[in-house]
């Protein structure tokens, strides 16, 4: 009976340890940023970072990098770009920010073009966009646990700044927090909890791992310690779980091919938050009213 | 400009703020003594906000100066708490009552502290001293406006402030709520001796406590006891047009005479 | 470039142009730009899933397109909406690369669903195309004083009876139908720049709204025509030269606009203010 949950070879393979373990510390890193995006109201700035995280990767493979460092490099200039031109702002979802990342996945397009044009490899559009959990090369792993560390260790060491700047940022400014510089902060270990993600389930979907458990985690848990906990854990089940799947898929059909690892995960998260509508009790969730905005200080 | 005494908390010298090619505030002169509770009073538009915001160091003065403890002001001042009007959060933000008022403690620092039995019993202390223990786990967005209130104030008094700021704090409650905060605060100001400032449009809840008023139109103040202040000459002379003061079941009455030539502010019925 | 057989391509353009046009008015008005963006991937969710079963393409694309909508629409009242939107959004294209991975040719169809593939267009597709399109048109033409009464000013349009729900829905199915044609043309991801960079464009140079809507329209058909050529001459995918044209036009107008305001306040320095 196991043996039709956990294929064989499952626990003994490499690349599967590798997504294991790395998958674990990503999906912690990017649910803990994740609370905190969704309590800024920030999951649109992360998505605008997810798209241009596309370009950065497919500009990487165009010129034969890993498309890690792409995922990243982009994710981070947009990052301090957007931090520059003021776009942090909660309703910054504007109609300008929309032609950009428009002009931005159009350069994706032809860097994808032009690369496969060039390359050999197989199947790297697909990569690129929707990730690949078991082609994670073990030469990126030190790379990739230092920068969820150092996103993940960012968000913790602000993170009381973070929750007073959401109460109110003038309280925050009254009370002598860099409320800018925080902000600035904050929006790197977001681009860098991106192209984290992006490494996983494709730049494309990597804002799943980043909203969905924090989503969640909102819905059920009250204080923020608990709502960060609930998260990860979240994440983490997604990610292994997903993992297991895809694994397993193998042997479904189409047989020999494999279901992608990023349709397992989205998946899950998405079930997971559907789920929790369903808790005895639980009530619907209000529509918010956009709060009226409190602050008067340049930036929220 | 008188030489400032010691004992001031907080001195503004003839401050003037000039905002978009608008003067917002002109020569505003006054000091707040400890222990002192002053209401900031004036109608809307007349600069009430912006001096807030010159006292708590978020706004740049054009002229004049701003001294705490007799010093200029300098950001990482303590002394001085806040109580904003609105809160920025959406419901389902992830903070509760008592994480709320944990941040009043050292929200401003970066880096973790792990939770600790004194922190957590200051923290109740301060919650049943303003009445909102009985919702200390409730999550601070999902509460009502008199609530949060409470909240927020318990959060600025743990920190232990000799100065309270709240920006209009009773607008958007009402009449029993507004009884409430006004009388915590006034009860936890005497006791602990917090000077208290706190804006509002409407200064009648206020008269009972008020030591002081600074009253503000068309930027410029007026500071003194509500018996000097509330004056027709005074206020005529600030609104710039002829204003009757009318005290009537106990209520005072600030109105702008129907026919005012150089109206350059609406000023209707500050209550 | 203009043979026989580019007609199609051109055809096909035309009518993505112009329901990309007139959709992109509202959609920008209604500041329902993620939304554009995500009604999108579920055609590409559906286009995956019917090519794999055989089906007609846009039976599958119409399909998923509504369901998406439906899906936006309904969470969107329940939960934040951006994290409906969100969530939404990557199910749909989670599903659709799940299609795309059981196909052989998974990479190319990935990557022409994604960022469009217009040459070689046959007319048995066109014409489905050209059809739903005049019918999404008609739709909102017909819509047209309502859904602008119900974009502009809810409040005052529930007063005056226009349930402002049921125009959100129906202009987010008008959407999701449109879009639905216009996927495997432009694709998904690059379907938005052409309703938003346009129609965005547009705002800038008139506030008069059938103004607006009909240079919304010839702006995305001088775009579409522009990209059809450049892709045909350079062999570069067309959603390239969509994206890069839409953000240029975007550009322009926001341009124009800083240049007419700034002549506008030069002539009316000189008026005294009466009132502040």
């Amino acid at each position: 009976m196991f043996r039709y949950i956990v294929e064989p070879g499952f626990f003994g393979s490499g690349p599967v340890h590798i997504a294991l373990a790395v998958g674990a510390v990503i999906a912690v890193t990017s649910a803990v940023v994740g609370v905190f995006t969704v309590t800024r109201g920030q999951s649109f700035a992360g998505h605008s970072l997810a798209d241009i995280a596309t370009t950065g990767g497919s500009g990487a493979f165009l010129v034969g990098l890993n498309q890690f460092w792409g995922y990243l490099a982009f994710g981070a200039g947009a990052a301090a770009f957007m931090e520059m031109i003021g776009i942090q702002r909660r309703r910054g979802r504007d109609v300008a920010t929309g032609v950009v990342l428009g002009a931005a996945l159009g350069l994706a397009a032809l860097f994808l073009y032009l690369g496969t044009q060039y390359s050999s490899t197989t199947g790297a559009s697909f990569t690129i966009l929707f990730g690949s959990i078991f082609v994670i090369t073990s030469s990126t792993v030190p790379a990739l646990i230092v920068s969820a560390l150092l996103a993940l260790g960012t968000v913790l060491v602000l993170a009381r700044v973070l929750l007073l700047t959401s109460l109110s940022p003038d309280l925050a400014a009254a009370r002598g927090v860099p409320v800018r510089a925080v902000g600035a902060a904050f929006l790197m270990a977001l681009a860098i909890s991106v192209a984290l993600s992006a490494v996983i389930i494709g730049a494309v979907l990597s804002t799943a791992l980043l909203i969905g458990p924090a989503a969640t985690a909102l819905r059920v848990a009250k204080g923020p310690v608990r709502a960060a906990a609930v998260a990860a854990g979240i994440g983490v089940a997604a990610t292994w779980l997903g993992t297991l799947l895809a694994y397993d898929s193998y042997y479904w059909p189409p047989h020999g091919r494999g279901w992608p690892v990023s349709f397992f995960v989205v998946t899950l998260v998405t079930g997971g938050y559907l789920i929790s509508y369903l808790r005895p009790g639980g009530k619907p969730a209000e529509t918010p009213a956009e709060p009226e905005h409190a602050c008067s200080v340049a930036l929220c | 400009m008188t030489e400032p005494s010691a004992g001031e908390l907080l001195r503004l010298d003839g401050v003037g703020v000039r905002l978009g090619g608008r003067e917002i505030l002109r020569d505003v002169s006054l000091t707040i003594r400890p222990g002192e509770f002053t209401g900031l009073i004036g109608p809307n538009g007349a600069g009430k906000t912006t001096l807030l915001r010159v006292m708590l160091g978020l706004q740049d003065v054009t002229q004049g100066r701003v001294l705490i403890d007799g010093r200029p002001r300098n950001h990482r001042d303590a002394s001085i708490g806040y109580v904003p009007q609105k809160l920025g959060i959406e419901p389902d933000t992830p903070l509760r009552v008592r994480d709320v008022v944990s941040l009043g403690i050292d929200g401003n620092k970066l880096g973790i502290r792990l939770p600790s039995r004194a922190r957590r019993e200051r923290v109740d202390d301060m919650l049943t001293a303003v009445g909102a223990r009985r919702f200390a786990d409730a999550r601070v967005g999902e509460l009502s406006g008199g609530e949060q209130q409470r909240v927020m104030i318990a959060h600025a008094l743990i920190a232990r402030p000799r100065l309270l700021l709240l920006d209009e704090p009773l607008a958007n409650l009402d009449i029993s709520s507004e009884q409430g905060i006004v009388s915590v605060l006034a009860r936890l100001a005497r006791a602990e001796g917090i000077a208290v400032l706190l804006s509002a449009h409407d200064m009648n809840p206020l008269m009972p406590v008020m030591d002081r008023i600074v009253y503000v139109a068309a930027g410029r103040v007026a500071v003194g006891t509500t018996d000097e202040v509330i004056q027709p000459e005074v206020l005529s002379r600030l609104y710039g047009q002829h204003v009757d003061v009318i005290r009537v079941h106990g209520r005072v009455l600030v109105v702008a005479a129907p026919e005012g030539s150089d109206v350059t502010d609406d000023v209707g019925v500050v209550g | 470039m203009f043979s026989s057989f580019m007609l199609n391509t051109w055809i096909a353009g035309t009518a993505v142009a112009v329901i990309a046009g007139v959709t992109g008015f509202f959609a920008v008005l209604r500041g329902a730009t993620f939304a554009a963006h995500a009604i999108p991937n579920g055609a590409f969710a559906g286009a995956a899933g019917a090519t794999l079963l055989g089906l007609n393409p846009f039976v599958g694309l119409a399909v998923f397109s509504v369901a998406g909508a439906l899906g936006i629409a309904g969470l969107s009242r329940r939960a934040r909406s951006d994290v409906a939107t969100a969530l939404t959004f990557v199910m749909m294209l989670g599903v659709g690369a799940l299609f795309v991975s059981w196909s052989t040719q998974y990479a190319q169809e990935a990557y022409s669903l994604l960022f469009g593939e217009v040459f070689g267009v046959s007319a048995d597709q066109v014409r489905p195309i050209v059809v739903l399109g005049a019918v999404s048109v008609a739709a909102i033409v017909v819509m047209f004083r309502p859904l602008l009464l119900s974009s502009a000013l809810p409040e005052v349009a529930e007063a005056r009876g226009v349930p402002p729900r049921r125009m959100e829905l129906a202009f987010l199915l008008v959407m999701a139908l449109a879009t639905s044609m216009t996927v495997p043309v432009v694709g998904a991801l690059l379907m938005f720049s052409l309703m938003i960079g346009p129609a965005a464009a547009a705002r800038s140079l008139t506030a008069r709204p059938g103004l607006a809507m009909t240079l919304s329209v010839v702006i995305a058909l001088v775009t579409v025509w522009i990209a059809i050529a450049a892709a045909y001459q350079s062999n570069w995918p067309l959603g390239f030269f969509v994206g890069v044209i839409g953000a240029a036009f975007f550009l322009a107008g926001k341009a124009w606009s800083a240049l007419t305001d700034q002549a506008r306040s030069k002539r009316g320095a000189n008026r005294k203010i009466l009132s502040s």
